[in-house]
């Protein structure tokens, strides 16, 4: 973690500007963090009427409700194996290319723009172009994924190949920021390492998985973790576009039911508690990143 | 090594190759989307999305960003760009502000609550808007923001990846200069905006650029902030489209495409013109 101990050695002291240039941040984290962070935890125990006319305090009902509801349980599972599959594709890919543009001897800056300008698109419109690509009626990769079959590519209702909308959507929109990252670790490897390692292994592929993957590693984890807050967070965007009226039952995200069921379904204990989990969750992948941190400035 | 196996490893096909793919697999939706733009509806029901850009380019863009739209047929695309721009750069140059000014505090002072506060801060980082997404909505409803810039604005700033961005780089600010100011009689306000401002100039532009495409990407919190046109961003006015698309019987796909790129333009523009500072602020950020 990192320590608030650790400060100039040179300050200035007994002032009141301090508090006054703390302010502006405390007083937004106050009333748009704190408040809205201690209301969903307070309306996680209590069950509200869909009008909102009484509010009855139900201890941990809410949590029972969804921990035994087996729609909980399935999206729970889908949103894991989204993660996971979205993560592994957009970083494999961009380890891909960063590794062959780092290993070029010419023309490396002239791919560069063209491999990272991806990252300032929206997810929402990575969601909007997907659903124009895929869809029934003008999709050239709809026609292409039913040519010579009977149509077993349905995306409207079927929600494995709803799945694999999204995820392509997903996984296109968050290659470049992977990329980036990447290649500046490649390039923060030192050049005498790779030398010595080319003296000792000729074989490329060996070298690769013996010197430079673990080189890479603390990038790769950091970038592990950023990609899985993308995949949980970041892809409401991405399913709200392709499916304005609701994805077919099956193809939804943890985010993206806490908004269904709050907003549409009006149950507010219930998207609460479920906001809560989502918290532990978050809180709990945060940590691992903390440490992670801490360990590698250790190591450095 | 004979001459085609020197040509070979000079000349890297394969690895081009790779790197065409991926190139291709980027831009070609992007590509496919803006030539269709430029076809009538009906054609692109009868043909699909095209690969060619169509002849009508001009009259889409034209009528999309000048015809009234939307869920009240009461917003073009022009007024959700200007929404969009207000949302990225409000959005950019408050929480630069905002993180300034609380890193300049916790590196530079000695206070009593400092510690606590830091605390406060760092937790922000663990927890982003989508997780309270809802009570969020509460407190800006309760607080008569809905609908309006500081409602869509101001609670994105709450988190704190800025304050920790600057942290870092003031604590990498060499000691002397603050000794040197304080030799020449400089008080902290002096010191704030005359040394420490200036010299974190390239951080502020880098920051600048990665918050302002966060923040012009925006999709959740402005569809439920606002419930009036008037305060539609562009990124969020895809939404209505799509909805008027699968409610209408001959879909005007063009308008659709045609949004979809007035939406990707600004960001990309920015993180392509500002490749370098962007990069450089996106691998500092992370740290």
């Amino acid at each position: 973690m990192p320590q608030p101990a650790l400060m100039k050695r040179v300050q200035f002291s007994h002032s009141p500007i301090p508090y006054l240039f703390v302010l502006p941040q405390i007083l937004i984290i106050g009333v748009f963090f704190l408040w809205p962070s201690l209301e969903a935890f307070r309306l996680s125990f209590f069950l509200e009427d869909p009008w909102g006319l009484s509010n009855q305090f139900v201890w941990f009902e809410n949590y029972i409700t969804i921990f035994e509801d087996p729609d909980y349980q399935s999206v729970f599972g889908s949103t894991v194996v989204f993660s996971v599959v979205v993560t592994f594709l957009s970083i494999g890919i961009a380890l891909l290319l960063a590794v062959k543009v780092d290993g070029l001897l010419r023309f490396s800056m002239q791919y560069r723009p063209l491999l990272t300008w991806a990252y300032a698109v929206a997810p929402a419109v990575a969601g909007l172009v997907a659903r124009f690509l895929y869809s029934p009626q003008i999709g050239p990769l709809y026609d292409w994924l039913n040519a010579g079959t009977d149509g077993w590519f349905e995306p409207r209702l079927d929600p494995m190949d709803a799945w694999l909308v999204l995820i392509s959507g997903s996984v296109w929109k968050q290659i470049s920021v992977n990329f980036i990252f990447i290649l500046a670790g490649l390039q923060a490897i030192p050049r005498t390492v790779l030398e010595a390692a080319l003296l000792d292994n000729p074989n490329g592929g060996r070298r690769f998985l013996s010197i430079t993957l673990p080189l890479l590693a603390p990038t790769l984890f950091f970038l592990l973790v950023i990609n899985i807050s993308y995949a949980v967070f970041e892809t409401f965007g991405v399913i709200d576009t392709v499916y304005p009226f609701g994805p077919p039952a099956g193809a939804e995200t943890l985010v993206y039911k806490v908004y269904v069921d709050g907003f549409k379904g009006a149950d507010l204990g219930g998207s609460s508690a479920q906001s809560v989990i989502l918290m532990v969750i978050v809180l709990a992948l945060t940590m691992i990143q903390f440490k992670y941190i801490e360990k590698r400035v250790h190591y450095t | 090594m004979n001459g085609f196996a020197y040509w070979w490893h000079r000349t890297q096909p394969v690895d081009h190759a790779i790197l065409i793919i991926g190139v291709l697999f980027l831009a070609l939706p992007i590509w496919m989307i803006f030539a269709s733009s430029g076809y009538p509806p009906e054609y692109l029901i009868q043909n699909g999305v095209q690969f060619w850009p169509g002849d009508q380019l001009i009259q889409t863009y034209d009528s999309v960003l000048h015809d009234r739209r939307g869920f009240t047929q009461q917003i073009t695309a022009t007024r959700m760009l200007m929404n969009s721009f207000i949302l990225g750069i409000g959005f950019a140059v408050g929480k630069i502000v905002v993180s300034m000014m609380a890193a300049y505090a916790i590196v530079y002072f000695r206070f009593p609550l400092a510690s606590l506060l830091f605390w406060l801060i760092f937790s922000t980082l663990l927890l982003p808007l989508e997780v309270r997404i809802i009570p969020s909505y509460k407190v800006v409803a309760d607080l008569g923001l809905l609908n309006s810039y500081t409602g869509l604005i101001v609670p994105l700033i709450a988190s704190a990846t800025g304050t920790f961005f600057f942290r870092q780089f003031f604590r990498s600010v060499p000691e002397e200069i603050l000794e040197a100011a304080r030799l020449d009689g400089a008080g902290p306000w002096k010191f704030f905006i005359d040394i420490l401002v200036p010299i974190s100039k390239t951080m502020i532009a880098a920051l600048f650029i990665i918050m302002f495409v966060v923040g012009w990407n925006q999709y959740l919190w402005p569809l439920l902030m606002t419930t009036n046109d008037d305060y539609v961003t562009i990124v969020y006015g895809i939404k209505s489209v799509m909805q008027n698309i699968d409610e209408s019987r001959i879909p005007e796909y063009n308008r659709g495409f045609a949004l979809a790129i007035l939406a990707l333009l600004p960001p990309i523009g920015v993180v392509l013109i500002f490749q370098k500072m962007f990069i450089k602020g996106l691998l500092e950020s992370d740290k």
